[in-house]
């Protein structure tokens, strides 16, 4: 798949920014005033920002509103859905402390619910994809929802819950390299199936319909960020969780604590564009291609 | 909204037969022309006469060669377009309801005037019959040619989509399948009709023939035994000359039997 930044980089903040907001929702004893408000200017920062980069990449954004109508069906409508309701219900809690020094609880349990909700639909509308196998799994909601809940718990400065959540996220990802590097095989779709003809022999892509390379090539076949994946894989897991844990480990200091924010996301946006440059989706068989 | 009906009173689809198609690619520049003069944003190029031009097509023909064990290769041409699944998967991932699925015949179409060009149909398709045009931003694919089946300003011989009014080898054919009696339920029946990628639970609705098998080095022909001489002897007049030039030296060629 091609790995879009604009999407990269809507999935990697506005998880993070859903998995803060689910962390500062819980609270039992919430900062209130400026000190809140600073809080959730960063945990609403990524969030939205995460949500405006995911219209850069449509065709038509202007008819964006469109796209809360479907939310029977449409992993992508119940995102958009659950992250304004998400929003809207952290909003008012965030209101309540800020403005009135008031402390809603179960406002907050109902935003950090509805956020994590909005993540998990985030990790469906590729988990559901049967037609890239190495998505199509349940194990991408646990990634989704493991990264988001670790950055948050990062940045919203949980040490221990951080240390504890890095550990299980780098886990995680493996498992789900694991898992995802077979996936394809495993589904047993080849030029066989995709022709119909494989039981008379085997079949091989003799020519293109066309010369050059078309949107579903440009789209869905793509080989070339694949050359240096097991490398990116290790630059991942070490920026992602080794080099945040060393950090946390140490005696505390802000610009350790930020440096360790910073590692993270560089380590989760790396594992984020392997997610799209290793998937292989099935139009690539037509190509004789992955 | 972008429920699929749970049940279609028509199945409007084609038979494609893999036996029968020469590759000419005639049924890609019909849809092109077709689907960029009539209804809908036209289907854009990008770069067509420089570098890697790219288009929006709704119908590709790829070309594969098929190796049965111990036999020779065997070439077949493949046109691949939309296969208005009953499953079909790129209609229930639609955030905006652009992409639908019709209760009467069963086409796959899109409202072009809600999609919002994610393209997130096109990942669902696992047969690549969705393309994003790059002009318009809206995503386009295969109507079966709804503007012309119906369209009652056109002959009667014209009401089927462009792709098989245009075939000069007649490989592709229009019709109901939820008729048994139609010409592609039948067709289908007769020679094995095939569902793509089966595995994946789509249901299309389109099905490809499997090329006839076809003849091998080994097998004996039937006809060599029609070749034998009818005549073993010579007789008449010829056969006279046949012997007396026989027995001049100098032919090149030694016929078996001749003395």
């Amino acid at each position: 798949m091609h790995p879009a930044p604009s999407v990269i980089v809507f999935s990697v903040l506005s998880g993070i920014g859903f998995g803060m907001l689910a962390w500062l929702g819980i609270e039992s004893t919430p900062a209130t005033g400026m000190t809140a408000f600073w809080w959730y200017l960063v945990a609403f920062g990524l969030a939205v920002v995460g949500l405006v980069s995911s219209t850069f990449h449509l065709g038509h954004p202007e008819r964006a509103l469109k796209a809360f109508t479907q939310w029977r069906t449409s992993w992508l409508s119940r995102e958009g859905v659950c992250a304004v309701l998400a929003l809207c219900v952290m909003g008012l809690y965030a209101a309540a402390l800020i403005f009135m020094g008031t402390h809603i609880a179960i406002l907050g349990w109902i935003g950090a619910a509805l956020s994590l909700i909005t993540v998990y639909t985030t990790s469906m509308i590729y988990g559901q994809l049967a037609t890239i196998p190495r998505w199509n799994t349940p194990l991408t909601t646990v990634l989704f929802l493991t990264f988001s809940i670790t950055g948050g718990a990062l940045i919203s400065g949980r040490i221990s819950t951080a240390l504890v959540l890095l550990v299980a996220s780098a886990f995680v990802q493996v498992i789900w390299w694991k898992k995802g590097d077979t996936a394809f095989a495993d589904r047993g779709s080849d030029l066989g199936t995709a022709t119909g003809l494989g039981k008379r022999g085997t079949v091989r892509s003799m020519a293109h319909p066309h010369t050059s390379p078309n949107y579903l090539m440009r789209e869905f076949i793509h080989v070339i960020g694949r050359k240096h994946a097991q490398k990116l894989r290790v630059i991942s897991l070490v920026l992602m969780a080794g080099v945040p844990v060393v950090l946390l480990v140490l005696p505390f200091n802000h610009i350790f604590g930020l440096l360790a924010v910073l590692s993270h996301l560089a380590g989760v946006a790396t594992s984020r564009w392997l997610f799209f440059a290793e998937a292989e989706h099935t139009v690539g068989i037509y190509y004789g291609a992955r | 909204m972008t429920d699929l009906p749970t049940s279609t009173d028509k199945k409007l689809g084609l038979v494609i037969d893999l036996d029968t198609c020469v590759g000419c690619h005639a049924c890609v520049i019909s849809c092109k022309g077709w689907n960029t003069e009539n209804y809908g944003a036209p289907l854009s190029d990008q770069r067509p006469y420089g570098e890697e031009p790219m288009g929006t097509f709704l119908n590709r023909v790829h070309s594969y060669e098929v190796t049965p064990k111990g036999q020779a290769a065997q070439t077949v041409h493949f046109p691949k377009s939309c296969l208005h699944c009953e499953n079909a998967p790129c209609v229930t991932v639609c955030p905006t309801g652009a992409s639908y699925k019709r209760k009467e015949d069963g086409i796959v179409l899109v409202n072009e005037s809600s999609c919002i060009g994610c393209g997130l149909c096109a990942w669902a398709c696992p047969y690549g019959a969705r393309e994003l045009d790059q002009a318009e931003g809206v995503m386009k694919k295969c109507t079966l040619c709804v503007d012309r089946i119906y369209n009652e300003n056109l002959p009667e011989e014209d009401r089927e989509p462009a792709c098989v009014r245009t075939c000069p080898a007649g490989a592709r054919h229009f019709g109901d399948f939820a008729d048994p009696e139609s010409n592609v339920s039948k067709l289908t029946a007769e020679r094995g009709g095939m569902d793509l990628m089966p595995e994946l639970g789509t249901a299309p609705v389109n099905k490809y023939l499997p090329p006839r098998p076809k003849d091998t080095w080994d097998d004996e022909s039937i006809l060599a035994p029609f070749l034998e001489p009818v005549a073993e002897e010579t007789a008449g007049f010829l056969g006279w000359i046949d012997k007396q030039l026989s027995r001049l030296p100098g032919d090149t060629n030694k016929m078996e039997g001749a003395e």
